[in-house]
């Protein structure tokens, strides 16, 4: 087919199998999100289920067989769990965590890119200003911060990435939006009188939004490494819900007697997850520059 | 010049207001004062005196301005845990944190430096795309893990390298550093290199699209028309150019630096600000909290200045062109 | 030997992945010590690769392919890479067409001047920095000392091109190349700097070739002319032979279509069609599709045709008459 008669997907689909990197980070990243989705279906064992676990099976290393009959293929951790199974719930949490905040993140700075770049004046001056003070300082500290005065929780935990990420996003729209603005469209909408919110909702922001689907995707990288980190020092999810940096936490007591998997294994899938996202959202950035159009 | 000075300082002061007020708020406000900042193991005659020094039950705004009074005196609360001046607490901790920050910085100058360049010059080559993709990876790893895996392989498997604590600490100008002896440098490495990979990583890339966008400029072909040789073309021209966004972002990045540093020293036992402060927060010694806050944020003002200053010294068209403004 | 430059046969090509490009094409001419050579042709003509090939700066996917280029008695293309560049800046030296981006923007003019002697000799900085501003006020900069410390976004697109020229002619270089030096400057200046280059010339017995686009610059400044086209040298001679007596129908086309020379109220003449794309060129003679000469001949490729006086026109129909008869052959 000539590059005429494709479709726009098609062209993309092409554009992007281009790098054979990002394929295999898109691959690795669909079978993340299939373990994340059918975690409790595919583990081996309900690392939460007390009842399920017994402390004879603790620290056992990779291969070794469990008290159950099944082989723990990845080790077990210092409450006999299952690494595999603690695997596989910690992305899925991970992940979500990771999802949910950069989702929020996205709609409130958004959405405040928006009115600053609609409303202009002080409102804009204002509200880039506080964007800009939060963007001068490191995001983990900020997390550290709030989470210090919140406390832990899952809830709590999204509360501090969404604050972390919206400046961010509220700045990118802001300057993507001012541009668009100026277009003829959007003078044509006016004339016609369209109501403000219609019209920089349904026709402002659609024009918007292909920088920020990529950044997005990268952010989703950062908002777990973030949220993972943060569970390490003890300040994210609690131990009911333990994503990976907590599991990795875990093991670092264990390191250094030898026990490395308890840590290592959780990182891998970690790292994993993270340099997938990064590989495809590097290249989608490529795919979609206009400016890098051959 | 000194009115390009005199303005920056002016708008770091406001912020730095502004950045009390949101503390303040923080602390007085939204959380429970009488909680964060008298120790809970405190009776009630202790508590009644405190609440009356610290004024808590005064009027929100007289509050806040008897906390400005205080920070500014440099009395910013107690420490439950150790009940010495916080902001002592601090001050003690500091020299590790910013030693450790520097050597990090100073690493990832000298290894991503050289790379970058390399990878600039010769883009094709098979040393250069192993050096992008380690760059990818330098970003992506957290920190947290690049430690980890560090100790794992260096203090355990290998058993070369120390996995915690810091070295026997002499003093230099009043300050005690530790990379002057050989045991101090060796417990500066793992918790350095941790810290330096990201900003290695990032140096790596912006010294490689430098030397790429500066290799095609006009003033390098009239450099090799010249006759000049290609190390003093690479040495002196293109790397001069490259400096100045580079510089930028080595400051820019040192307040990151410094903020990691909370997770590199919790993992290698440091004895810094960060790990005081993660050690705070887990026994909820708040007034410690609230000191480092404002140490950090002060710090951090200064940092942003002194990145403003900076790019207007190394970059002579900026120089001239605020002049005249 | 008193020639400062014989270039014989010099090809250079460009191996892209669409095709070979030969930006350079079989090209020859001489240069007598202290004489001007005019390098003339539209974009794409070639005129910049020949400058660029002598000065040995044609980078991949370019390569110069053949040919030799003999300054004074070495031939430059038998040179090693150190070799070459000890000939670049004190035997050879070169001038580009843009000021605003020839100069580092982050280093001093005085860094940059001394750097060109002392890539070349073993002085001391002091010795540099006085030839250094010798050359300065040799160019006509007021005040050297204190241009010396300044940086270039100090200076005018003027003063760039003239401190350009100081740090060419500081090692006292045997040729001077300049490519389209005054195309991006205001003709007053281009005419302070054209009498600055011609003195520089005669005083010193610079050899100098001046690529232009510009006719009436070679007029006031050439001793000889090359007209480039499509990568080939399609006419040569005396400025007075090719200007007043141009044989090859291109140079008649380029004389004909200046402004001045059309009387008023006639339609200006035109050469019609367009430069050819130089990947995949069509055998034979390039000018051959908007030429109103052409006929079945011109299929083959050319050959130089030298008249007794020198004059050299690539064409199988050179003109020989006087040129009031214009290239479309209408009457005036």
């Amino acid at each position: 087919m000539t590059p005429a008669e494709q479709t726009p997907l098609a062209r993309f689909v092409e554009e992007f199998t281009e790098s054979r990197l990002a394929v295999a980070g898109a691959v690795v990243l669909l079978a993340v999100l299939v373990i994340a989705l059918t975690a409790p279906w595919i583990s081996p064992q309900n690392p939460y289920d007390l009842a399920q676990l017994d402390v004879l099976d603790a620290k056992l290393a990779p291969g070794s067989p469990l008290g159950n009959g099944k082989t723990a293929l990845l080790g077990t951790d210092d409450q006999g769990r299952d690494m595999l199974s603690g695997i596989f719930y910690g992305l899925r949490i991970s992940l979500f965590v990771g999802v949910a905040a950069t989702a929020l993140a996205l709609l409130i700075g958004a959405t405040a890119g928006m009115i600053a770049a609609w409303l202009g004046g002080r409102v804009d001056n204002l509200l880039m200003r506080i964007a800009d003070i939060q963007l001068s300082f490191p995001p983990i500290l900020i997390a550290l911060v709030l989470l210090a005065l919140l406390g832990q929780g899952l809830g709590k935990i999204i509360t501090a990435l969404v604050a972390v990420q919206w400046a961010y996003y509220a700045r990118t729209v802001r300057g993507a939006a001012l541009v668009e603005r100026r277009r003829e469209y959007i003078e044509a909408a006016q004339v016609l009188a369209l109501p403000a919110s219609r019209i920089v909702f349904r026709h402002l922001l659609p024009n918007c939004m292909p920088p920020l689907i990529v950044i997005a995707t990268v952010q989703v990288a950062s908002a777990i490494t973030l949220e993972a980190t943060l569970s390490f020092l003890g300040l994210g999810l609690p131990i009911t819900e333990p994503s990976l940096g907590l599991l990795i936490a875990n093991g670092f007591n264990f390191l250094l007697s030898g026990k490395y998997w308890i840590s290592f294994f959780p990182g891998i899938a970690l790292l994993l997850m993270i340099v997938s996202i990064n590989l495809v959202g590097d290249h989608l950035r490529d795919v979609l520059n206009p400016r890098l159009k051959k | 010049m000194l009115v390009f000075i005199l303005r920056r300082l002016l708008q770091s002061v406001v912020v730095l207001f502004v950045m009390s007020l949101l503390v303040f708020a923080g602390v007085y406000a939204v959380g429970n004062p009488i909680d964060i900042l008298i120790s809970p193991d405190a009776t009630q005659a202790d508590r009644a005196e405190a609440v009356a020094r610290l004024g808590l039950d005064k009027p929100m705004y007289l509050q806040y301005l008897l906390f400005l009074k205080q920070a500014l005196a440099g009395n910013l609360g107690k420490s439950f845990a150790f009940n010495i001046p916080a902001i002592d607490l601090i001050f003690e901790r500091m020299p590790a944190t910013l030693e450790l920050a520097v050597f990090a910085m100073g690493t990832a100058v000298l290894v991503g430096l050289p790379l970058g360049l390399y990878a600039g010059l010769k883009p094709k080559s098979f040393g250069a795309r192993a050096i992008m993709a380690g760059s990818i990876l330098g970003f992506s790893l957290p920190t947290f893990w690049v430690g980890l895996m560090l100790i794992m392989i260096f203090a355990v498997f290998a058993g070369v390298l120390p996995s915690n604590g810091r070295g026997p600490t002499t003093l230099l100008l009043g300050l005690p550093v530790s990379f002057l002896s050989v045991e101090g440098l060796r417990h500066l490495i793992l918790p350095g290199f941790t810290l330096a990979l990201l900003n290695i990583a990032l140096i790596i890339r912006l010294a490689r699209s430098g030397t790429q966008e500066a290799l095609m400029m006009d003033y390098i072909k009239f450099a090799r028309a010249k006759g000049l040789s290609n190390a003093r073309i690479v040495g002196v021209h293109v790397l001069k150019n490259i400096m100045i966004p580079i510089v930028t972002v080595i400051a820019l990045q040192f307040g990151s630096v410094i903020a990691f540093s909370v997770v590199t020293e919790t993992i290698f036992a440091w004895p810094g600000m960060g790990k005081l402060l993660i050690d705070s927060i887990n026994v909820l010694d708040r007034p410690v909290i609230v000191a480092y806050l404002m140490i950090i944020v002060t710090l951090f003002i200064f940092v942003n200045l002194a990145v403003d200053l900076l790019y207007s010294v190394l970059d002579p068209r900026v120089r001239l062109t605020d002049a005249q403004s | 030997m008193s020639l400062a430059l014989k270039v014989e046969n010099l090809s250079t090509h460009f191996f892209t992945k669409q095709g070979v490009v030969k930006a350079v094409n079989d090209v020859s001419f001489e240069l007598a010590r202290g004489s001007v050579l005019g390098l003339v042709g539209e974009s794409g003509s070639g005129k910049s690769m020949t400058g660029y090939s002598i000065m040995g700066l044609i980078d991949p996917p370019g390569k110069v392919v053949g040919g030799r280029i003999l300054l004074g008695d070495t031939d430059l293309r038998t040179l090693g890479a150190e070799a070459m560049r000890a000939v670049r800046g004190s035997r050879v030296a070169m001038i580009f067409q843009d000021p605003m981006m020839t100069l580092n923007p982050v280093l001093r003019i005085d860094t940059q001047m001394i750097e060109a002697i002392r890539a070349h000799e073993n002085v001391s900085r002091e010795a540099a920095l006085e030839r250094a501003r010798a050359a300065l006020a040799q160019v006509g900069i007021a005040s050297p000392d204190e241009r010396l410390k300044c940086y270039p976004h100090q200076f005018s697109g003027g003063m760039r091109q003239r401190v350009a020229i100081a740090t060419a002619i500081l090692n006292k270089p045997d040729l001077i190349i300049a490519d389209e030096p005054t195309t991006a400057l205001d003709v007053t200046i281009q005419g302070q700097i054209l009498y600055e280059m011609q003195k520089l010339a005669r005083d010193a017995g610079t050899a100098l070739i001046w690529i232009t686009h510009d006719l009436s610059v070679v007029a006031g400044l050439a001793d000889h002319v090359c007209v480039m086209y499509a990568g080939r040298v399609v006419e040569s001679g005396s400025v007075a032979q090719v200007l007043d007596a141009p044989r090859h129908p291109y140079t008649r086309g380029l004389i004909a279509s200046v402004p001045g020379s059309n009387p008023r109220g006639r339609p200006l003449a035109q050469i019609p069609g367009m430069t050819p794309s130089l990947l995949n060129l069509a055998p034979g003679c390039p000018f051959r599709e908007r030429c109103a000469h052409a006929d079945a001949a011109c299929v083959a490729e050319p050959g130089m045709e030298m008249t007794a006086d020198g004059h050299a026109a690539r064409c199988f129909h050179p003109h020989r008459a006087a040129p009031d008869a214009g290239p479309s052959g209408a009457a005036t």
